[in-house]
């Protein structure tokens, strides 16, 4: 094992490498975070004697993508797109099987446990499930001890540093002696964002941290995440399959389908002007609650389900239920496309854009290797 | 479907006998700690091909209410009083030899998870076949197996005939909802109870099944109960809607109204908790703050006198569910609030929502 990762990192990263320089970076601040090309392939194993690969689920296949100082990046898509396992890969909770990871520019898609550790508690994950997440046995102050021992708080200071996580998150001081099963479900999730803090961490990685909640509990605990962040400076990764928490929450928001990328754009952005056609169908299926918009509103149901990230569709992943799908969309897997202020979309038959934006489209770095080099800007020309 | 969704205001015409007609339905189960009230008092009607949503969080037996229309909630531990007709039928009272030709036959009922309401080592086609040779005997095992078929086509299956074949486990979970409705078609039901029928999907799949849902409304004019707590659906594909809270109906209105002209604090702080997808971020929600009460020994008058900023000294006692809109005799609701107080304290820069009410 190669123990000075830096260097390794500093001789094979090119210049810039994939992260997106100049305006991007002015606009957003420093890179925190990056995944270039990441593949996360399980493999299924079958027979009775010998285990042989018999294929493998697709679940991240060459994803890119930043996360920068302060912001949040929404990560939305169906049950099976990835999201969960991206986020997971990240963290080095799942091993990656290709493509890198870089926290602050430091290679960790191969760093040691060793290396890891001061790393890991600059990152820390929330999950959906509170009940599940939180040991029954431990008592809230034990649960939160744990982390602050091991970030090396002295021991006469951890009760006390224990009742300022409490009260940070909204809960009473009082209930440290509490074990998880007498919180209500909300309370528990402020457990768990408690737990994560904890550890001082930079950037938390929020698995459908709300969906298990009741709408009104919801909205406290995104209440919640909006003030930690503006007083902690924190960056989240804010996955989630509610398309309207996520574009109440993010800056930027990632669209994943079947393991790949298919848009990313800020928020308002994606959500005003959707480029690629699955993101339209995702947005179109939303019932909105207002019922006199909701009658107004033009709705085209999309048929069939989400392919299996065992046999992924050829081309471009949608193209089974795209209503724009032509020949080449099985074809050739379609490069994410740059059409300005950083609006990447991932499709042959892009939507909501002009004919100026086609012709200034540029192939992005971000772009899986696999995919064409064709971008929509050429066919137009041609 | 635009035009579907833009008729189902169009509720029955007044005067109409009502399909269903609950009335001060109340179940409590004993506990070790003490009776639980689930249900405290709930009154609704629901008419044919009518869309009746029960709208409230975890603990506001909304669940309960529709189980114990299907005698579900029923057992030594469980007092239900108050009534539940089904055209005429007293439903609380029914023998269990009478409840089995309500349930399934009149009454079909759709859960949250149906990988757990179906058996997972029969194949789906038998299934649906014993469902339907149970209410009608007289048809024989081919028949019930063409018509299985022929029902899992009309809720858009593919390759029916070859998936009636198939295990539960061998669905995706759309599939298995539809499948439930394909059940719930098979012996016309008067009423549908359909329990968070899409939380458990995508949304995409969501948008599939609430079409489905319409449909069957259509094919058969059947009433349905939605119970959810996803105001979104309700908009989709509610006509009137119920909201609970904490065992008790808290308001009990058409769908517009409900949106555009709530009249309990508590409906105010739902709308105002829902993040929308049609508008951009703003920086805070509106929360409601606290946390429901327990039903153990829910709080003397109105149960939501704690969370609600507004309430005062008569709040101790327990507001009736009447109309306070001379206009709008249907629209009921549980608050002691002063109508005209109540139109201007709920406007929170410009949108319905709970005032000062950061959590």
């Amino acid at each position: 094992m190669s123990e000075n990762t830096e260097d390794v990192d500093q001789q094979t990263a090119p210049a810039g490498g994939l992260s997106p320089v100049g305006d991007e970076e002015q606009k957003h601040g420093s890179v925190l975070m990056e995944a270039e090309h990441l593949k996360v392939l399980f493999p299924i194993k079958s027979g009775l004697i010998i285990d042989r690969t018999v294929g493998h689920v697709h679940a991240v296949d060459d994803i890119s993508l930043s996360i920068f100082q302060g912001e949040t990046l929404g990560v939305v898509g169906e049950s099976g797109c990835g999201k969960t396992t991206l986020i997971r890969a990240l963290v080095r909770l799942v091993d990656s099987t290709g493509g890198k990871i870089k926290f602050r520019g430091v290679d960790i898609t191969k760093a040691s446990r060793h290396k890891l550790a001061p790393i890991r508690s600059e990152m820390q994950m929330v999950f959906q499930d509170p009940q599940a997440s939180l040991n029954p046995r431990k008592r809230v102050s034990q649960i939160l001890a744990t982390p602050l021992s091991m970030r090396g708080v002295p021991k006469s200071q951890i009760e006390s540093e224990s009742r300022k996580l409490l009260d940070r998150v909204g809960l009473n001081a009082e209930q440290l002696g509490r074990f998880p099963h007498e919180f209500s479900g909300g309370q528990r999730q402020r457990i768990g964002i408690a737990r994560a803090l904890a550890m001082s961490p930079q950037l938390l990685l929020l698995d459908e941290p709300v969906s298990a909640l009741d709408v009104s509990i919801q909205a406290q605990v995104i209440n919640l995440l909006d003030d930690l962040q503006h007083e902690l400076g924190l960056s989240y990764v804010f996955v989630a399959h509610d398309l309207s928490v996520v574009r109440h929450v993010s800056d930027r928001v990632a669209v994943l389908y079947v393991g790949k990328m298919m848009e990313l754009a800020s928020s308002d952005v994606l959500y005003g002007k959707p480029i690629h056609p699955y993101t339209q169908t995702l947005l179109a299926a939303i019932p909105i609650p207002d019922p006199r918009e909701n009658r107004l509103r033009e709705r085209r149901p999309i048929s069939g389900e989400v392919p299996s990230p065992i046999n992924p569709p050829a081309g471009c992943r949608f193209h089974t239920r795209c209503p724009f799908a032509t020949e080449i969309c099985g074809q050739v897997e379609p490069p994410l496309t740059d059409f300005g202020n950083g609006h990447l979309a991932a499709c042959h038959h892009p939507q909501n854009v002009t004919a100026e934006e086609i012709a200034a489209a540029k192939r992005s770095p971000l772009s899986p290797i696999a995919s064409g080099d064709a971008i929509p800007g050429d066919a137009a020309q041609a | 479907m635009t035009e579907t969704s833009t008729s189902t205001t169009g509720a029955p015409a007044a005067g109409e006998a009502p399909l269903l007609d609950v009335d001060n339905l109340k179940v409590g189960f004993a506990t070790e700690d003490g009776m639980v009230q689930a249900v405290d008092g709930v009154s609704f009607t629901v008419k044919q091909g009518e869309v009746v949503a029960i709208v409230g969080e975890s603990g506001s037996g909304k669940s309960v209410t529709g189980m114990t229309l299907m005698g579900l909630t029923r057992g030594p531990n469980a007092r239900i009083q108050g009534s539940a007709k089904l055209n005429g039928q007293e439903l609380l009272t029914a023998s269990d030899n009478d409840l089995r030709k309500i349930r399934g036959n009149r009454i079909a009922m759709i859960f949250q998870d149906p990988i757990s309401s179906l058996n997972p080592v029969y194949r789906i086609g038998n299934q649906i076949v014993e469902q339907i040779r149970a209410h009608n005997p007289d048809v024989s095992k081919h028949d019930a197996m063409e018509q299985a078929i022929d029902l899992l086509a009309r809720v858009g299956i593919p390759r029916p005939r070859d998936r009636a074949r198939a295990y539960p486990h061998e669905f995706s979970g759309g599939m298995r909802q539809r499948v439930m409705i394909a059940m719930a078609l098979s012996c016309s039901p008067e009423l549908l109870i359909a329990d968070e029928p899409t939380t458990a999907l995508d949304v995409t799949i969501q948008a599939q099944i609430l079409e489905e849902i319409r449909t069957l409304r259509e094919q058969t004019n059947a009433g349905i109960i939605l119970i959810t707590h996803d105001l979104a659906v309700v908009a989709d594909i509610a006509d009137r809607v119920v909201v609970m809270y904490s065992g008790r109906v808290v308001e009990q209105t058409t769908l517009d109204d409900v949106f555009y002209d709530p009249q309990h604090p508590y409906t105010w702080g739902l709308l105002g908790s829902i993040t929308r997808v049609d508008r951009d971020r703003n920086t805070q929600l509106p929360a409601i703050p606290g946390q429901p009460p327990s039903l153990l020994k829910p709080p003397a008058g109105c149960h939501f006198r704690a969370r609600c900023p507004f309430a005062f000294e008569r709040c101790t006692e327990v507001p009736p569910l009447v109309s306070h809109l001379p206009d709008a005799p249907d629209h009921l609701d549980r608050c002691w609030l002063d109508v005209e107080r109540k139109r201007a304290v709920r406007n929170v820069d410009g949108e319905i929502a709970l005032l000062n009410a950061k959590g």
